[in-house]
């Protein structure tokens, strides 16, 4: 059984390269040495046995068909060493969605303006680089003395985070919030990426074969399959503006009471992506007083980098002090533009969920050199300040770029109530049928002819055809207009 | 109304209320500080290593200066480490965690960098196994005493249970045919069924080493009931005497790889590195599916690719590693034989133990009966009067009572010197008392 979880920014990307602080010479020394030694003769012992089939850029399986939750118990096949049935059924899951198709083409042929300028470019994966070389230029700065303090946090620390970094980050997310809400570091927790965070909690809220509510279209980047929790989509419609509506989250409670799932929470992202609606005051007052009807809890997956707009922007963080059933996750990595750090958040009110969340970071925690480069950059308010500023100012400007291009070529952008790092973009004028046959056909054109990767409607289980999200904090301004031409040509020929 | 939480949530299966777990809470309380607090309580509860981690900053130290140096380059190579997310890791990493643990084996065994799957720390490594091997409601069979952890690791969210493989002092705490048999009839009469054996080899609380003979029955063990052998070397690196440890990747050499894919190997440089806070761990495994599957799963339990990178230097760097590895070995044999030979002088024996952090001590002689209830008194007056955090047996499934966990690497020289000292005084008090 699966639980399908909207999260930002778990996915792939090219293998890396070097690592805070050290640098060239000191990896050349180094690969040097490591050849040197893998060339002389070693010991007699043979070799170890050949590796498992390649997969290179092995990708999070999002998991699009929904299996039902029983069928998760059943016993598994005979065969040496038989692996339990929740292994086989992950194991199960298609290598050929969408999204991992995407992700493999952009890995094996990834645009590069000097180096690969025909490459295939990346608009459908959630990661903010637009800021990175502020963190860069931070790094630049402060290096040495951050390098000093990696030793003395090498012991066994707090599983949950030290605890400067959760003043750190209550610091850091009351500067996003200009202030207006308070943020106790007692009941923040830090884990290993935002994945680990909604792991954690659908492990304190669910139990297997419960389910949550998820409003779709949502990002395809599958979580939650290893506790046994189903995910139900509440279709959103672009009537409503992909607006949330309460009818269509009691349609969905009742049917999975008829199907006797018990559901246990709503999971929502704010902005909301792919599509970018901001939550609203009215919508989250709606959600709060469904979810106290019902008795279930509310997770909220937050982004404090994404909004294009500078005006005050409504969060579940807002209600969290004081209500015990909203929990709020923080992808803060992709918010930093690191995000190979992986870093998630819990904040949540709730002392129960806190206390079960504290102990199962044991199983997710983030290493003490990442904590300590964490609390000395959230610290310094005036670096964080003009991050904020500045990472803000180029969303909002990514955006409406992307926007105007788009509209020129005549393609219908949703901007009015838009934050998140989508364009949410509908192309059903340009599908040949008005199917998921239709969607997937442009959809395959935009990779294999037009050479970029965007994420169709379908594999954030829209039900309307023709939808696309075009991620646009992965390009640079110059790609933009590279991007028109491209999806010109596509179009065209369509 | 009030707000349910899941099963998993209000379980005490955490067992944070052991008193493995209340030892080290009366020790945050009253922790001991040569300076500061003197009559505080003396940690012996915490299996971590820093007799040797002045060889880890040194290299930490001179290897982050030169990384000053080339600054355009430093910028670039950030920037693809901040980006890098694939779950696969690192492949420089990979190879250097791969050509880590030949290293320890002496080269006896070649390990695979596409086959290590990286985790937060062999705590996640542990349980993302049992998630793979196991349904909820089946067994691993575990040879008793075994680290207390496991019971929340292994079972927690898995779902797992832990059925024990009872051993005894009388033949070193070996494992046997008969007795694995017994553990694996005894889940089956609870209509559970046995997916795999889990092994910490060398083994935590004992100190030792698995011999070359007991593997191979515990190999063929496995091969018998066509389940699976999971094998926690975590303290590969930690063995006294290199020629003492036998890997079982090298029983698997010995087979030609034969039926190589019911075996996992676990590890961590928490331990022989000294680095705990780092949170790095890896699975090995022989079987592809468990790879594949693993490294999916990994994906809860990431670790960042700066640490990756920083480490990757580290172990590739064989001058450090050939050094660190043998200077470390001395180290923990100076320290176990002071605490052993000190132990002696009060007339305290331990199991005669060849690795670790720690050592398997016997007060069997001093409780007032040979119960469990006695070895809690007891247990609670070293806690409590001697100021000693220790672990007892019961704490890891020890069937005898009477025995406890102590750590010796966690410490000064100096601050050993005085628990050995409270331990004096608490002994010859009881004999006075007699």
């Amino acid at each position: 059984m699966r639980l399908i979880v909207p999260l930002q920014g778990i996915v792939q990307g090219r293998d890396g390269g070097l690592v805070l602080g050290s640098v060239l010479p000191c990896a050349l020394f180094f690969i040097m040495q490591f050849y040197l030694w893998r060339n002389r003769s070693v010991s007699s012992a043979p070799p170890p046995p050949p590796p498992p089939p390649a997969d290179e850029t092995e990708v999070f399986s999002p998991v699009l068909h929904r299996v039902h939750s029983r069928s998760s118990i059943s016993s598994p096949r005979g065969g040496a060493a038989p692996v339990s049935s929740r292994a086989n059924s992950i194991s199960k899951q298609s290598n050929n969605t969408p999204y991992q198709i995407g992700l493999k083409r952009v890995s094996s042929d990834p645009y590069d303006l000097s180096t690969n300028p025909e490459g295939v470019l990346q608009l459908g994966l959630d990661e903010n680089r637009l800021s990175l070389d502020l963190v860069q230029d931070w790094l630049a700065e402060n290096a040495m003395h951050l390098i000093a303090g990696i030793s003395r946090v090498a012991t066994y620390q707090p599983f949950d985070g030290l605890k400067e970094l959760k003043v750190a980050v209550a610091g850091y997310m009351s500067q996003v919030m200009e202030g207006s809400i308070d943020f106790h570091p007692s009941q923040i927790v830090i884990t290993a990426g935002v994945s680990s965070a909604i792991d954690i909690l659908s492990f304190c809220l669910a139990d297997i074969g419960n389910a949550f509510l998820v409003p779709s279209p949502y990002s395809p980047e599958d979580m939650k399959w290893r506790n046994g929790v189903e995910i139900i989509a509440v279709p959103c419609r672009s009537a409503d503006g992909f607006g949330l509506s309460i009818t269509a989250l009691e349609n969905a409670f009742n049917q999975a009471k008829k199907r006797g799932l018990k559901v246990r929470g709503i999971i929502i992202s704010n902005p909301r992506n792919p599509v970018g609606n901001l939550l609203s005051h009215e919508t989250l007052y709606s959600v709060l007083d469904f979810a106290n009807e019902k008795n279930i809890h509310i997770i909220s997956i937050e982004s404090s980098s994404s909004y294009s707009c500078s005006t005050h922007h409504v969060t579940m963080a807002e209600i969290a002090n004081i209500e015990d059933r909203v929990h709020v996750v923080y992808n803060l990595s992709n918010d930093l533009s690191l995000p190979g750090f992986h870093i998630g958040v819990i904040y949540s009110s709730n002392a129960n969920v806190l206390s079960a969340a504290k102990k199962l970071t044991r199983f997710s925690p983030v290493s003490a050199p990442i904590q300590l480069f964490l609390i000395s950059i959230l610290s310094d308010k005036e670096f964080v300040k003009t991050f904020i500023e500045t990472n803000r100012n180029r969303v909002g400007k990514m955006h409406l770029m992307l926007i105007e291009g788009l509209e020129k070529l005549g393609i219908e952008c949703r901007k009015s109530i838009n934050g998140g790092l989508y364009c949410w973009v509908n192309m059903s004028g340009f599908i040949r049928s008005y199917s998921e046959k239709g969607e997937m056909d442009l959809w395959e054109k935009l990779l294999n002819v037009g050479k970029m990767n965007v994420t169709p409607g379908m594999a954030c289980h829209c039900i309307e055809h023709g939808w696309f999200g075009f991620c646009f904090a992965n390009l640079t301004e110059h790609d933009v207009s590279i991007v028109m031409n491209r999806i010109r040509k596509v179009v065209q020929s369509n | 109304m009030e707000i349910e939480l899941s099963k998993v949530a209000v379980s005490s299966a955490h067992g944070e209320d052991s008193p493995y777990f209340a030892g080290w809470k009366a020790y945050d309380e009253n922790p001991y500080d040569e300076v500061h607090n003197p009559s505080g309580i003396i940690q012996m509860g915490l299996a971590e290593n820093q007799v040797s981690f002045d060889m880890v900053e040194e290299y930490l130290e001179e290897h982050s200066e030169q990384a000053l140096l080339g600054k355009k380059n430093k910028r670039s190579s950030f920037r693809e480490n901040a980006l890098f997310q694939d779950y696969h890791g690192l492949l420089s990493f990979r190879k250097a965690m791969a050509s880590f643990m030949e290293q320890i084996r002496g080269g006896k065994a070649k390990f695979n960098p596409e086959r290590i799957v990286l985790t937060a720390g062999v705590t996640a490594a542990n349980e993302l196994l049992t998630f793979i091997l196991t349904n909820p409601g089946d067994a691993l069979l575990v040879p008793t005493p075994y680290y207390p952890g496991l019971d929340r690791d292994l079972r927690w969210r898995t779902g797992a249970k832990i059925i024990p493989i009872h051993c005894e002092s009388s033949n070193g705490y070996q494992v046997t045919p008969k007795t694995m048999e017994v553990a694996y009839q005894n889940a089956q009469s609870m209509n559970m069924k046995v997916r795999g054996v889990l092994i910490t080899n060398p083994s935590n609380p004992l100190g030792v080493t698995i011999p070359r003979s007991t593997l191979e029955e515990i190999f063929n063990f496995v091969i018998q009931k066509n389940i699976h052998l999971v094998s926690d070397e975590i303290y590969s690196g930690s063995v006294f005497s290199s020629s003492d440890f036998v890997s079982i990747a090298e029983i698997l050499v010995s087979k030609n790889y034969k039926e190589a894919e019911r075996v996992h190997i676990v590890y961590s440089l928490s331990k022989d590195l000294g680095l705990p806070g780092f949170r790095v761990g890896t699975i090995y495994s022989y079987n592809d599916k468990v790879v594949t599957i693993a490294r999916r799963m990994s994906s809860f339990s990431l670790i960042s690719s700066q640490t990756q990178h920083l480490l990757a230097c580290m172990l590739l760097d064989e001058n450090f590693t050939e050094k660190y590895i043998r200077v470390n070995r001395e180290r923990l044999l100076k320290r176990q034989q002071l605490m052993v030979n000190g132990l002696r002088e009060y007339g305290i024996e331990c199991l005669e133990g060849n690795a670790c952090l720690f050592s398997w001590m016997n007060l069997s002689p001093f409780l007032e009966e040979p119960t469990m209830e006695s070895e809690l008194v007891l247990w609670n007056s070293i806690v409590n009067e001697v100021k000693l955090n220790i672990s007892p047996g019961s704490s890891c499934h020890c069937v005898e009572p009477g025995w406890f966990r102590i750590c010796f690497a966690n410490m000064s020289e100096k601050t050993l010197e005085v628990a050995l000292e409270r331990i004096g005084d608490f002994i010859l008090k009881r004999r006075a008392n007699k």
